[in-house]
């Protein structure tokens, strides 16, 4: 562990719970995670306009569901979401890694996938 | 009194998960904003971030529980496409003032057949129907930090503020999801 907090110092009244300290590698992961799901659906959204054969690849995931390319989406997105998360938390579990970091290039991928799954966005590669 | 089992779902989708939603956000939001410096005591603490984990993680699940059958479940009756007779796209529309069994919620929109209403699929439930799904991402993320760093966050303004902006934007997504869904379905109601 690499990471070296000293909450109960900061603030006296978490003496009394006698907390251990905890690396921010799993927290990093969590919200990094998040990011990459919603660029990989935002990705996805603009991806199925662009391309016919992109399309019918997503649109098959639900088989005769009724769901259409949303179904190829929103199961490759909440896959990248888990996936990452995983992948990262395994690499990261042990970790200091710097979370405000992490933080931005999360939000900056979470705002790049609500931008591409924007109508007047993704409709414009149609 | 009766509800349809297509109506009895899309209540159970947008009224009851989206009110649960709603409350479990004001909770875990109202606990976060608080979890700060000299406003609680040890005691307080302890009692305060039992609910706190209760509450984000009820709002991870459902919302989690509102896309999926919201996507899996309400949305195929939704797009279904009833109304083609032959080359004609929305013939099954035609003289329609709302969806009926040779017009789909989607096809009565497209058609315009009742008013302008293109824009309501074309822009609201296309976006309602891909942003909504940010909402249990950044929840779950979200419950996880409460969960992992705990009453830790006391200490940490930043990263607090940090699952605050996570939850809010949650928020953001199932309310424009909330949103659109509600007036779409006034407009073009499941039947």
């Amino acid at each position: 562990m690499t990471s070296t907090h000293h909450d109960a110092e900061t603030v006296p009244e978490l003496a009394d719970l006698h907390l251990v300290d905890k690396p921010d590698g799993p927290g990093a992961a969590a919200i990094l995670a998040a990011g990459i799901g919603i660029f990989v659906l935002g990705l996805l959204t603009t991806l199925n306009e662009m391309s016919e054969g992109i399309h019918t690849f997503l649109d098959a995931f639900d088989g005769d569901g009724g769901v259409g390319p949303l179904s190829g989406k929103t199961i490759l997105a909440t896959v990248a979401f888990f996936g990452s998360w995983a992948a990262l938390w395994v690499l990261w579990r042990n970790k200091g890694i710097d979370i405000k970091k992490t933080f931005w290039i999360g939000l900056g991928l979470g705002i790049a996938g609500t931008v591409l799954m924007f109508p007047p966005v993704f409709q414009a590669f149609a | 009194m009766e509800l349809s089992s297509r109506e009895m779902w899309t209540v159970i989708h947008g009224l009851v998960l989206g009110t649960l939603f709603l409350l479990a956000f004001a909770g875990g939001l109202a606990g976060l904003w608080s979890l700060r410096p000299g406003l609680v005591t040890t005691q307080g603490i302890r009692e305060r971030m039992t609910r706190l984990y209760y509450g984000t993680w009820i709002m991870a699940v459902v919302a989690w529980a509102t896309v999926i059958t919201g996507t899996w479940i309400v949305y195929p009756w939704y797009r279904v496409a009833l109304a083609r007779v032959g080359d004609d796209v929305f013939a099954g529309c035609v003289g329609a003032v709302r969806p009926t069994d040779t017009c789909s919620p989607r096809d009565f929109l497209l058609s315009n057949v009742s008013g302008t209403t293109e824009a309501w699929h074309s822009f609201g439930m296309e976006w309602k129907e891909h942003v909504a799904w940010a909402a249990p991402f950044l929840a779950t993320a979200a419950a996880f930090l409460v969960t992992y760093y705990g009453a830790r966050l006391i200490a940490r303004p930043w990263l607090r503020a940090a699952v605050i902006v996570m939850l809010v934007g949650a928020f953001a997504a199932a309310a424009i999801g909330g949103a659109f869904g509600a007036f779409i379905n006034k407009v073009a109601p499941i039947i």
